[in-house]
């Protein structure tokens, strides 16, 4: 092969990095800032910014714990009910009084960690398909908060508490840095780094197929509970921050989880496990937050919303799954329309969604 | 893992196929519910219960009959209680109180619902989206559709067609008797059609289905098609029993994911290519059960949810032990490399 095709092959290959799976949402969440940023200048200003950083935080922080989940082949459905119990039970218990802040989370984490526990090993050691213990979760949680509190949500959360979601740290430029982003930030560097440690790659492996992971010595049920665990308690840390930010109500957290599944999609994840990484998944929920921002920049009617909405996710999944089939099984060498078969000479990404790409769908389906 | 060498045991001299297992469990539920009442000093037998229970099983029953098939191929439908609703207000907006145009209203609201149903298949199959991901869009576009167009009830239902919510035959509604039928003629699609086993092939391994010659992308459509179109006989019984078309009253209802529940109660695989639709009335014969002795004795409609939670999860468990252990993986093929004998002939 002459430099000169090499270097062409190379540039093609980049060409196709940048237009398929992951950076697909990199470019949308683009196309949107430079949207509502043409529409309203001052939109790019660092406040402003920063107010929109604030608000999108929770979804970053509750991204993060779907994604692993979704990588791991799960689902988690049970976390817009278990933001809405956290809310309730941290309101109830702290009841305004400023002393009892810390210990309420410290109750709030142990909740969220049993919680995560017995969706991974209702999960993994009971085999129930994880969208049915959280779904199954999901009306355990709305229950029994309601139950606890007799309805509608009592109590109130102390200053201290609420200051994580809506204050930050004064400062010239921006204002004001959010706690929210800082948080979501430590926890994104936090994300990042464990899906580089052996942890992380144990879970995309367990995702892509978990009976040659279990082969390859992985405890696939320790692993998934794991990322049950790390669902549960980051979306008790988006409770902390959700319920500061917007309070007590008794709708708080309905529907999150949908929204959750959707930025993470969004980021180029694949659902079914193996495929996407973490900061593709941040950006997903992002380019969510900034589709909503841009809807009220156009001054939308909230009632057609949803349907923007829904055509946007179709398109963004369709776009990034162009090209790939539903073919579980990589089709025979040789057969591939744009000789693309290069790709077999340097080792596939988690994140490349390359027809070439074996999938062995079908075990991981258990 | 390690069952794929084990014996035949006693579940197998029992030919206890999950089929079989999710109508015993539906019986011990009925027996043990109707205790309970009883120790309450009430009937769940009573004539007016019973009429209650069917009532309760025909909406449900509908949706989750087409939402059986769109599992069985591996995929599923998040959109069908949109649909259901969109439905509802087509079929209630056509008709208009005319009981001249009541086969001309029920023909456009199915019609609306195959569309959407058709639109959901060809995204699924031909864009390659997740149907998690394509049904939950559709779900929101139709959504924004019915909230921006129509923010309280339309249309009118004439009354010959409110008495399909009311009238029964003795003691079960007209409306249990039509979905019994759909869900019959479905039995007879999956088990007698092409159609029906390419659905079974193509949930089962979608590359065999299709390297056997099955169209698959062709039956993925179908399967959605046909669901949302139960799902808009669902939107048109609730029609009938509100007597106008309603939007968010039907589609926060959550009949989406309870009748994805009831499918995977009643034994279908949530992976696809096993299970029936035998099974998913049974399941929701069942959570109709636990609804009606939930009412009688008062319990608070909290702990309905958390006991319901507790009930689905605790099935499936179950279930999951038998289901996953044998039937779904190796032991498609008998140790002599015979194919095992379909399900439907196991359980006569």
């Amino acid at each position: 092969m002459s430099p000169l095709a090499r270097r062409a092959g190379a540039a093609g290959q980049l060409l196709r990095r940048l237009t398929t799976g992951t950076a697909t949402v990199f470019a949308l969440l683009f196309a949107v800032v430079v949207a509502i940023t043409v529409l309203n200048p001052s939109f790019a200003e660092p406040p402003s910014l920063m107010a929109f950083l604030r608000a999108a935080a929770p979804l970053v922080v509750l991204a993060i714990g779907q994604y692993m989940v979704i990588v791991s082949g799960e689902f988690d459905l049970s976390v817009g009910a278990l933001v809405g119990a956290q809310v309730v039970v941290a309101a109830r218990l702290i009841d305004g009084i400023e002393s009892r802040t810390w210990p309420v989370i410290a109750i709030m984490l142990v909740l969220g960690v049993l919680v995560g526990v017995v969706n991974g090993l209702v999960t993994t050691l009971l085999r129930v398909p994880s969208f049915i213990t959280t779904l199954g979760m999901q009306l355990v949680l709305f229950g029994a908060v309601r139950l606890w509190t007799g309805g509608a949500p009592t109590g109130a959360l102390s200053d201290s508490f609420r200051q994580w979601g809506r204050l930050g740290i004064d400062m010239p430029v921006l204002r004001q840095l959010p706690y929210a982003l800082l948080i979501a930030l430590a926890i994104a560097a936090l994300a990042a780094f464990l899906m580089r440690r052996p942890f992380g790659r144990t879970l995309i492996a367990t995702g892509d197929n978990d009976t040659a992971a279990a082969y390859a010595g992985v405890r696939v049920w320790q692993v998934r509970t794991l990322a049950f665990v790390w669902s549960s308690v980051l979306a008790t840390l988006a409770a902390v921050l959700i319920g500061g930010f917007a309070g007590v109500t008794a709708q708080v957290g309905q529907g999150l989880e949908f929204t959750a599944i959707t930025a993470v999609v969004l980021g180029g994840v694949v659902l079914g496990g193996g495929r996407g990484t973490v900061t593709a998944a941040i950006a997903g929920a992002l380019a969510y937050q900034a589709i909503q921002r841009l809807f009220t920049q156009l001054a939308l009617p909230s009632t057609a919303r949803p349907t923007l909405q829904g055509l946007i996710i179709i398109a963004a999944v369709a776009w990034a799954a162009r090209g790939t089939s539903r073919a579980t099984t990589s089709p025979p060498a040789g057969h591939e329309e744009d000789g693309a078969t290069a790709g077999t000479s340097t080792p596939a990404a988690p994140s490349d969604m390359s027809p070439s790409t074996p999938t062995t769908d079908r075990l991981t389906a258990r | 893992m390690s069952s794929a060498t084990h014996p035949g045991g006693l579940r197998d001299r029992l030919h206890l196929t999950p089929t079989t297992l999710i109508w015993l469990a539906l019986l011990g539920t009925l027996v043990l519910g109707g205790v309970v009442v009883a120790a309450d000093g009430n009937n769940l037998f009573a004539e007016a219960n019973i009429v209650n229970l069917f009532s309760r099983t025909s909406v449900l029953g509908f949706i989750a009959i087409g939402q059986t098939l769109v599992i069985l191929c591996r995929s599923l439908d998040l959109s069908v209680g949109y649909t259901a609703a969109l439905a509802s207000i087509v079929g209630a907006t056509t008709m208009a109180g005319d009981p001249g145009r009541i086969v001309l209203g029920i023909l456009a609201a199915l019609l609306v619902s195959a569309v959407v149903g058709l639109a959901n298949g060809l995204v699924v199959a031909k864009l390659n989206v997740n149907p998690f991901i394509a049904t939950l869009g559709m779900g929101l576009i139709i959504k924004g559709y019915l909230d921006s167009r129509y923010a309280g009830p339309v249309g009118e239902v004439p009354p010959a067609f409110q008495d399909f919510g009311y009238t029964r035959v003795s003691l079960v509604p007209v409306a249990t008797l039509v979905m019994l039928i759909v869900g019959g003629a479905v039995v007879l699609l999956l088990r007698r059609s092409r159609a029906g086993h390419a659905m079974y092939a193509l949930g089962g391994n979608a590359d065999a289905a299709r390297l056997s010659g099955i169209r698959t992308d062709r039956t993925m459509v179908l399967a959605h098609v046909l669901c949302a179109t139960t799902a808009g006989m669902a939107g048109l019984l609730l029609a009938a029993r509100f007597s106008t078309g309603v939007g968010a009253q039907i589609y926060s209802a959550g009949y989406d994911l309870e009748s994805i529940a009831a499918v995977v109660l009643g034994g279908t695989l949530l992976m696809g290519g096993r299970g029936g639709v035998s099974g998913t009335i049974a399941g929701v014969l069942i959570l109709a059960t636990l609804d009606a002795v939930f009412n009688l004795l008062e319990v608070d409609p909290f702990f309905r949810d958390v006991l319901r939670g507790v009930i689905i999860i605790g099935a499936v468990a179950i279930y999951a032990r038998r289901q996953l252990d044998r039937a779904s993986l190796r032991q498609r093929f008998t140790k002599l490399g015979a194919p095992r004998r379909p399900d439907a002939e196991v359980a006569s």
